[in-house]
């Protein structure tokens, strides 16, 4: 709607009509703000409420919206921002080129971080975060992406893969790398159990089952006391050994045996590089899926369900495959997580995680391998530069959801390739692709 | 028995609060075809107005509870309203004709930005409010227990059957009503009509928010305490509700949240209490599984 507006640069500078709206923004940010900001609830000493005015905070943040929304009218009036117009032709080309350098290049400072970053513990760290939700991201891509089955409760084959690792660990002494797996297997089992009911109901219905199943599972984790210990969950996960050779101090440990100094830093290192392995192995399989029968399947049920069904796949089993898949992966993203944590508890597995992963996913693009990475860098990285203001950073990131989904409702990267083509492959908008599809 | 009546009685009033929440879930989705993910802020954010509405009013020496109460859903309702309007024009008109799982995404961020912007600016803990009103009739007595019907219950129960008489005069009867009716049916057909559908959607999200607004004065004073993430538990009960009651449907969200009151309170009562959000998540994975048009919803069929 407003696309075929745009191209009506106004005139002239209407200051008369901008400040009135900007006060008119102004009065609303007012009436928004006058009773949450403008006073401020305290616990008084006998335990009730008592109440204090905050005039001046109220002030600053009506005169920002004034300005802000008075800015805002001078320079864009009735246009729509579009930043890919206001760039030169040229530099446009160029930027289209970035995506095939971007990969390689990633994948190479990737690889090179622990060597550049060895003594950086707090790199090491951030790394493996951010490579972990790459992995849940594109775990979920398979569902959302390629499937087109909106999944808001995707943090809970996470929870099952790390309650798998911890609780077999702890109740039957099995190795991580007995676990990985097993976790798996028993989470793509879930996805299965959950799947099965509920993957023939519409986009939204899903979406809220899912959640509805994500939301269950986290409550069982919480109550089921004997089993999980509630609340304070599992502690003294054991570590991962390097096929078999702890990381420890003793003569057996891996350090010995190698011949080096021990170090902490080593098994930082060897996560590190875990956590990439299986998140390329999660990139791999979702890139050859995509080529197989079964892969293509996912992508038409995506475009249209009732074309795929008259054509004689069984959409049940396809989505299920869907859903089994990428909660496998999720499961082996949550036994890493058990395993790097050492501890867990439901606290991890809240709504919000699945909201994050879900995000990241859109916000790089659903189906864009690349993308989906380049938006788990870009949201932890952001999340660590707020660090200081911790109290402010989940507003921001809601407001960026906002925003990103205003400005760039395909995400970051907003061209899909196809997996099928005849001689060359070309760049399909991603307009024309449709997804998680509902109506 | 008693013990039954008693929990029916609490059942009942629960269901009233989860069915003016309920009310925004279904209208929104009704006509725009999204779900307003943050309608669950909505209503935290009108308990929190309503929580400092009342604190100001005592402050400025208005002290008789009918006279204060009444300011204080009026101030509720109309700035609550102002948030859910703010919410649309913000969050969900730029989205209106993107793909269908923006406005979804656009609203989980929203209710994400709803409930650290209260975190912030009134902090995380827990806000109680003394009781306002006290009393009530004592039913049956047998033994020691006593079945209770407090005031605050009757009135919970008669402001929503109140609001909702005026709701439906509202939707059956005025212009207003029968603009929202048509764009429930047919979103371009009614903008060809004549039918400002942009109007007509932002009053939806004001009346939604406004009676949220009515469920968070409800909740303050049937409860006595509100925190920054009461939202989010009972707006999934809510939106609950409303498909229980089969979605888009206005009776069927009102039916839908005393079904889901009654249960939550029974299971609670009878079953176990820590599983009683449990038992609220898998009834409606359950409906929407065998019911998926639920109680009183339409069927819809869906054409190539």
């Amino acid at each position: 709607m407003s696309s075929l507006s745009a191209p009506s640069p106004k005139p002239r500078l209407d200051l008369l009509a901008a400040l009135k709206r900007a006060l008119l923004s102004a009065l609303i940010a007012f009436g928004l703000f006058s009773l949450l900001i403008g006073i401020r609830t305290h616990t008084g000493s006998n335990g009730a409420l008592v109440i204090s005015g905050r005039p001046d905070l109220l002030a600053i943040m009506v005169g920002l919206t004034f300005v802000g929304a008075f800015v805002r009218e001078l320079i864009l009036g009735e246009r729509v921002l579009e930043m890919g117009a206001m760039l030169p032709p040229a530099l446009r080309a160029r930027l289209q080129m970035l995506p095939k350098l971007a990969a390689p290049a990633m994948l190479a400072f990737a690889i090179a971080l622990p060597i550049l970053f060895y003594h950086n513990r707090y790199m090491l760290d951030l790394g493996i975060m951010i490579l972990t939700y790459v992995m849940l991201g594109w775990g979920l891509n398979i569902v959302v992406g390629l499937a087109g089955l909106l999944d808001l409760g995707y943090v809970a084959f996470y929870a099952v893969g790390a309650y798998s690792y911890a609780l077999l660990a702890e109740n039957f002494g099995l190795s991580f790398w007995i676990c990985l797996p097993l976790a798996g297997i028993l989470a793509s089992f879930w996805g299965i159990i959950l799947g099965f009911p509920v993957l023939r109901l519409r986009g939204d219905y899903l979406a809220i089952v899912t959640m509805a199943f994500g939301e269950i599972i986290r409550l069982i984790l919480l109550n089921w006391q004997s089993l999980t210990h509630g609340p304070d969950g599992i502690s003294g996960v054991p570590r991962p050994s390097f096929f078999g050779l702890p990381f420890s101090r003793g003569d057996d440990g891996f350090a010995h045996t190698f011949g080096l100094q021990y170090s902490y830093t080593h098994r930082i290192v060897f996560l590190y590089y875990l956590i990439l392995v299986l998140a390329l192995v999660t990139n791999l399989v979702s890139i050859r899926l995509r080529r197989l029968p079964i892969g293509r399947a996912w992508e038409a049920l995506r475009e249209d369900e009732i074309a795929c069904r008259s054509l004689g796949i069984n959409t049940t089993n396809t989505k299920l495959t869907a859903f089994a898949m990428g909660a496998m992966f999720a499961g082996f993203a949550g036994s890493f997580f058990a395993t790097r944590q050492g501890f867990i508890s439901p606290e991890s597995f809240t709504f919000t995680e699945s909201a994050m992963v879900l995000a990241i996913v859109v916000l790089g693009g659903m189906g864009s391998q690349l993308g989906v990475a380049v938006a788990a860098a870009a949201m932890l990285g952001g999340f660590e530069f707020f660090r200081e203001f911790a109290q402010f950073r989940m507003l921001v990131f809601g407001l960026a959801m906002v925003l990103i989904m205003i400005w760039r409702p395909r995400g970051l990267v907003a061209t899909r390739t196809p997996s099928v083509f005849l001689r060359n492959r070309k760049k399909v908008d991603a307009e024309l692709v449709k997804e998680a599809r509902s109506t | 028995m008693d013990y039954f009546l008693q929990q029916l009685i609490n059942g009942v009033t629960l269901g009233a609060i989860y069915g003016l929440i309920a009310i925004g879930y279904t209208m929104v989705y009704g006509i725009v075809g999204m779900i307003n993910f943050a309608h669950g802020d909505i209503f935290m954010v009108g308990a929190f107005i309503a929580l400092i509405a009342f604190l100001c009013l005592v402050a400025i020496g208005i002290t008789a509870v009918p006279l204060a109460l009444f300011l204080v859903l009026l101030i509720a309702m109309a700035l609550t309203a102002l948030y859910g309007w703010t919410v649309e024009r913000f969050a969900y008109r730029p989205l209106r004709h993107s793909f269908r799982l923006a406005p979804l995404i656009s609203a989980i961020g929203m209710s994400i930005v709803l409930e650290n912007y209260v975190q912030v600016v009134q902090g995380a803990r827990v806000k109680p409010l003394p009781p306002l009103i006290t009393g009530g009739y004592t039913l049956m007595q047998r033994g020691t227990f006593t079945v209770q019907l407090s005031n605050v219950q009757i009135l919970v129960v008669v402001t929503t059957v109140v609001l909702m008489v005026i709701f439906s005069w509202l939707v059956a009867r005025t212009r207003l009503g029968r603009d929202m009716r048509a764009c429930e049916q047919d979103l371009k057909m009614a903008s060809l009509l004549g039918v400002d559908v942009n109007r007509t959607i932002s009053y939806t999200f004001v009346i939604g928010a406004a009676l949220a607004a009515v469920a968070g004065i409800m909740h303050l004073l049937y409860y006595g305490v509100i925190d920054f993430y009461i939202g989010f538990v009972a707006g999934v009960k809510a939106f609950t509700a409303a498909v229980l009651g089969g979605i888009g449907s206005l009776p069927g969200a009102m039916l839908g949240g005393l079904l889901i009151g009654l249960i939550e309170t029974f299971w609670s009562a009878y079953f176990s209490i820590e599983y009683k959000d449990v038992a609220a998540f898998s009834i409606l994975v359950i409906v929407l599984i065998f019911l998926p048009t639920g109680i009183l919803g339409r069927p819809e069929v869906e054409k190539v």
